[in-house]
């Protein structure tokens, strides 16, 4: 019994690690647009961007969370009803939890891109400038491959929390790893096994992360002098 | 728009709002003195003190708060053991769970940020200090421990912020915090917007608030780190 319960929390983890990688694709893109806005030359966009992080920043990610499921579309119905529409709008668990975490983790991550760029040497940018390159290419070939290897350290960080983050989710339905260990807790009777099933999942992604992603940095780094040892 | 229900609840969102203060504070001022230990002990010469801890931190940095909390919570009645011990009032009261979760999570992270700053020490403070004849304990209390807590402030300061917006989770486990008492709001008048942006109102204030405060400790003890880099 206990193995078919640990099976069936375990056999969720595709649902949570499906939430965090789509989280994690919409936060990047999130962080990497306002780590450009926060960085360009328009005080608008920069006043955009400092709201974005600092609000979402200010707030914890449950609360965020509940905004995002609960409170927006009631908004949302409450201007549908005042116009006359005859529909409701309401969101789905998955759709609702992999916005929200994108658009918290895209606060983090803005500020680690934006760190990330500050610290790419300025005369560099001026050499592609003065060589020609477009924008573009300016962006693929010398921008990107060291804002990867930058950025990484801040983004290994916001990637591992992101992924213990997800576990909120089974607060709005979800049926992820944590959704699926609360029922076998709750119907079992034996909740320090299931909820222990559940941590050693969420130990284990991220002991994995740290492996995988201690190897593309080794990758990232080649090229770099080591001043120590 | 409902906000008259948000206005006459006001005096319930205070007291969520100090539930929520004495939650973050309790945890923090507790994890603290906890921290500051091992973040000794996670540096320390004999490899199994330094391993230990540093597999209490991997696991406490490596799962979600909530599974923590619900562990405590929910698992540990499984065991009759602690079901029958004398603790059992106390290990079944939220609070006290809440704030065990809490402490535990939090003084894994302030560990880790602690034991960096006493990495990053220049060797020089210390061997001045053993050149001036000072014991161990004098050592730590007059240079180690101030040395690694001004070089640890930006970071903890972050951890702090992170426990402040931890504490929502103690509404999953019936306390009535800022994020308790908008859910019961949202349950008792039927309405979804106001309670919850009410409630992240308070807590953007609070954060401020910190963030603030913060600040003005970080020039008043870290400020002479600042001015050597700058």
């Amino acid at each position: 019994m206990v193995a078919d319960y640990a099976a069936a929390i375990l056999s969720a983890g595709s649902t949570t690690l499906l939430v965090a990688v789509l989280s994690l694709l919409v936060a990047t893109f999130l962080g990497l647009t306002a780590a450009f806005a926060k960085l360009s030359a328009s005080a608008g966009l920069r006043a955009v961007a400092g709201i974005y992080t600092f609000v979402v920043r200010g707030i914890p990610d449950l609360v965020i969370m509940l905004l995002v499921f609960y409170s927006l579309p009631a908004l949302l119905n409450q201007w549908i009803e005042m116009l006359g529409w005859d529909f409701r709008v309401e969101f789905s668990p998955t759709a609702a939890g992999i916005a929200t975490l994108g658009v918290i983790f895209g606060a983090y991550m803005t500020e680690t891109f934006k760190t990330a760029l500050q610290n790419i040497p300025r005369g560099q940018i001026e050499a592609a400038i003065a060589y020609g390159l477009t924008r573009r290419r300016m962006f693929t070939h010398i921008i990107l491959p060291q804002l990867v290897r930058l950025a990484l350290p801040g983004f290994t960080n916001n990637w591992l929390v992101l992924a213990k983050g997800t576990a909120l989710v089974s607060l709005i339905g979800l049926q992820d790893v944590m959704f699926r260990a609360k029922g076998a807790a709750e119907a079992t009777a034996m909740p320090f096994t299931f909820y222990l099933i559940a941590a050693g999942f969420y130990l284990a992604v991220t002991l994995v992360s740290m492996l995988l992603l201690f190897l593309v940095a080794h990758r990232f780094d080649v090229g770099t002098r080591k001043v120590l040892s | 728009m409902n906000w008259d229900v948000i206005v006459e609840n006001l005096p319930l969102y205070l007291e969520g709002a100090k539930l929520t203060l004495i939650l973050a504070f309790a945890s923090l001022c507790i994890s603290f003195f906890l921290a500051i230990s091992l973040a000794f002990l996670r540096n320390s010469e004999n490899a199994a003190l330094r391993y230990t801890v540093m597999a209490y931190t991997l696991v406490f940095r490596g799962t979600p708060l909530l599974v923590q909390l619900f562990l405590i919570y929910f698992g540990l009645a499984q065991f009759s053991l602690v079901r029958e011990s004398v603790l059992w009032p106390w290990l079944s009261s939220p609070m006290v769970c809440v704030i065990a979760a809490f402490v535990l999570n939090t003084t894994a992270y302030s560990t880790e940020i602690f034991a960096g700053g006493l990495r990053h020490i220049p060797v020089g403070e210390i061997e001045a200090a053993r050149a001036y004849g000072m014991s161990g304990l004098v050592q730590a209390r007059r240079i180690l421990i101030p040395a690694m807590l001004t070089r640890s402030l930006p970071l903890y300061g972050n951890e702090m912020i992170m426990m402040l917006h931890a504490t929502s989770l103690a509404s999953t486990v019936t306390l009535l915090e800022v994020t308790g008492v908008a859910r019961n709001i949202t349950l008792n008048y039927y309405i979804q917007f106001e309670p919850y942006v009410t409630a992240a109102a308070i807590y953007l204030v609070l954060t401020f608030a910190l963030v603030s405060a913060f600040q003005l400790v970080q020039r008043r003890w870290a400020g002479y780190l600042e001015s050597r880099i700058g």
